[in-house]
């Protein structure tokens, strides 16, 4: 998880909310794949099929605001977001995200200064690197680290029994 | 150094004798609420782990609220999950009793309690002096299997109330107005705290109002200390003395106390898209509107409805407006219908709904088409919040809800 690994960015604004990143007419279906489409689509309906795997997304501030649906964080991890770097989150959302695998990262300068398209190196608990500018960032502590690298809590928890 | 409210329940709740602000405890929850939103999907986790089982199944409280009845086959496909398992596993269940919130308070809550609900309005439970906190269904199904989670203990923004509203502005025009001035997230995993002589004119009504919609500010949780108010509802409930009364002390440390003076408070609306999003009603006057609803885990209360019925009495709900009321439990709308209340909105032209979360969440009935305009006493008004992407929503209160019902924009009530 440490990792340096590369990833372009998508950039979007402040109060990115839940029914933002999936609507309440798409939470029936059937699975998180059928949702894909649909996600930030009241926003940006041609987003979610131009995101490709490995892509990131970097936000302002209080992203994932809203509902506790975890529709919400599990179709941005389905996308293939590699991670978020936003200003803050909101609090429901952060854990929700962290639960399923889906990598938040908190700075309050990459937004400012990012041009949509650009590509960005991340370092997980280090630093960002863009434009020639390095970015701290803060460590995730180790009992949160284990349910990333596991990929969410479920599995985490199913590690723990053996099962994975 | 003393503790605050949320910090001594959350102290309980870790068997701990004391905590503060910043630390992380493992907390025994008390209750553990699940509506059809997300409950589904909790299932089929559960299933997936090895030989689970229910930490404590008499703690585990789960309501059918958000598309009940059932609209399409999948919703119904959902229900049936959910009620299927609760059966077999003796989980208290309602169907058809009301919005998830307004039962709990109703039927579950005690002061002390440290509640998850996989529901972000679940801070509405601080009305009665407990800590409900909204999580996702990871967490949920992980409380429920272990009985446990962890919590980071908030800081607690005070909110110190004074004097009281005037006639004519409600609790609801109070939290726009509290939110409109610390913005959506300036309670961001904060507690909020409200206290002081003007909480004694406010109703459990009025303060499940205010607690409920702290989560558009963010707030981890809202709370209110019980009083003799709140304990007459607990009697009332028949609840009486159950639970644990905590108070922050008097040198506990607030990360921010304000003060607020009731009597400023006048009737607010919140406009697209976002909750803090304030301005004063006369400022949006005029607004067409093409729908409006009155009701939600927020303002669907007897207390809201009689305020809806008495501005519309006699009066109609304007041309080619729908008007939707929609009592938020079973005991509200018979208790509605025994008042007559039913009657007098039924007379006007508006629709009377079953309870549940209606058009607030934008899915099972009333949601709005494209380019529509809809004023609301629900809790958000996120973009596309109440149907189609390109579409409005203002949040206001039940009077001013009622009163543009009737002149088909947007108006204050003439109170």
């Amino acid at each position: 998880m440490s990792e340096t690994f590369e990833a372009k960015a998508w950039v979007l604004g402040d109060d990115i909310d839940t029914d933002i990143i999936l609507p309440t007419e798409y939470l029936a279906l059937k699975s998180v794949e059928d949702m894909k489409p649909y996600a930030f689509s009241p926003l940006r309906p041609e987003l979610a099929g131009l995101i490709k795997p490995g892509d990131m997304i970097v936000a302002g501030k209080n992203f994932g605001c809203g509902s506790s649906r975890e529709q919400a964080p599990e179709v941005v991890k389905a996308l293939g977001i590699s991670c978020v770097v936003a200003k803050s989150y909101a609090r429901i959302f952060f854990r929700n995200a962290i639960n399923n695998g889906l990598l938040l990262i908190e700075n309050p300068d990459l937004h400012d200064d990012i041009t949509e398209g650009d590509t960005v190196m991340v370092t997980p608990g280090e630093k960002i690197e863009y434009n020639g500018k390095q970015y701290e960032i803060a460590e995730l502590p180790d009992n949160l680290m284990e349910i990333l690298n596991a990929g969410g809590l479920v599995k985490a928890m199913r590690k723990k029994n053996g099962l994975e | 150094m003393g503790m605050t409210l949320a910090e001594k329940i959350i102290a309980r709740a870790a068997g701990v004798e004391a905590t503060k602000a910043g630390n992380i405890e493992t907390v025994t929850l008390d209750k553990l609420m699940s509506n059809d939103g997300t409950t589904h999907l909790t299932i089929d986790m559960y299933n997936k782990l090895k030989n689970p089982h229910i930490a404590d199944v008499s703690k585990l409280v789960w309501i059918v609220d958000h598309n009940i009845p059932a609209d399409s086959p999948k919703t119904a496909a959902s229900h049936m999950k959910m009620r299927d398992f609760a059966r077999e596993n003796g989980i208290t269940y309602y169907e058809g009793e009301g919005v998830c919130h307004q039962v709990m308070m109703e039927k579950h809550v005690n002061p002390g309690e440290l509640i998850f609900g996989a529901d972000s309005h679940t801070c509405a439970y601080g009305a009665l002096g407990a800590f409900g906190t909204g999580v996702g269904c990871t967490d949920y199904l992980y409380a429920m299997v272990t009985g446990t989670s962890w919590l980071l203990v908030p800081e607690t923004l005070r909110f110190n109330l004074h004097g009281r509203l005037n006639k004519g502005v409600y609790a609801r025009d109070l939290i726009l107005t509290i939110i409109g001035r610390i913005g959506a997230n300036g309670a961001n995993y904060k507690a909020m705290e409200f206290a002081g002589d003007g909480l004694k004119t406010l109703s459990i009504a009025d303060r499940i109002s205010i607690c409920n919609l702290c989560v558009e500010a963010g707030a981890k949780t809202a709370l209110m200390e019980v009083d003799e108010i709140a304990e007459e509802y607990l009697e009332a409930h028949g609840r009486k003395g159950q639970g644990t009364r905590f108070r922050s002390d008097e040198d506990s440390v607030f990360a921010e106390t304000y003060e607020i003076d009731l009597s400023e408070i006048r009737p607010i609306v919140a406009k697209p898209h976002f909750v803090d999003n304030v301005v004063p009603v006369e400022e949006v006057k005029g607004t067409k509107i093409d729908e409006a609803f009155l009701g939600s885990c927020n303002n669907g209360r007897i207390e809201d409805l009689r305020v809806g019925a008495e501005i519309i009495k006699g009066k109609k709900v304007a041309d080619k407006v729908r008007f939707l009321v929609v009592p938020a439990s079973r005991d509200v709308y018979r208790q509605a219908m025994d008042e007559g209340l039913l009657d007098i909105f039924m007379e006007a032209g508006a629709m009377v709904m079953n309870p549940n979360c209606s058009v607030c969440w934008g899915s099972c009935q009333g949601v709005i088409g494209e380019g529509e305009t809809l004023i609301s006493t629900g809790t958000r008004n996120f973009k596309g919040r109440a149907g189609h992407k390109d579409s409005f929503v203002y949040l206001a209160s039940a009077a001013t809800v009622t009163a543009s019902a009737i002149a088909g924009e947007i108006i204050a009530a003439q109170m």
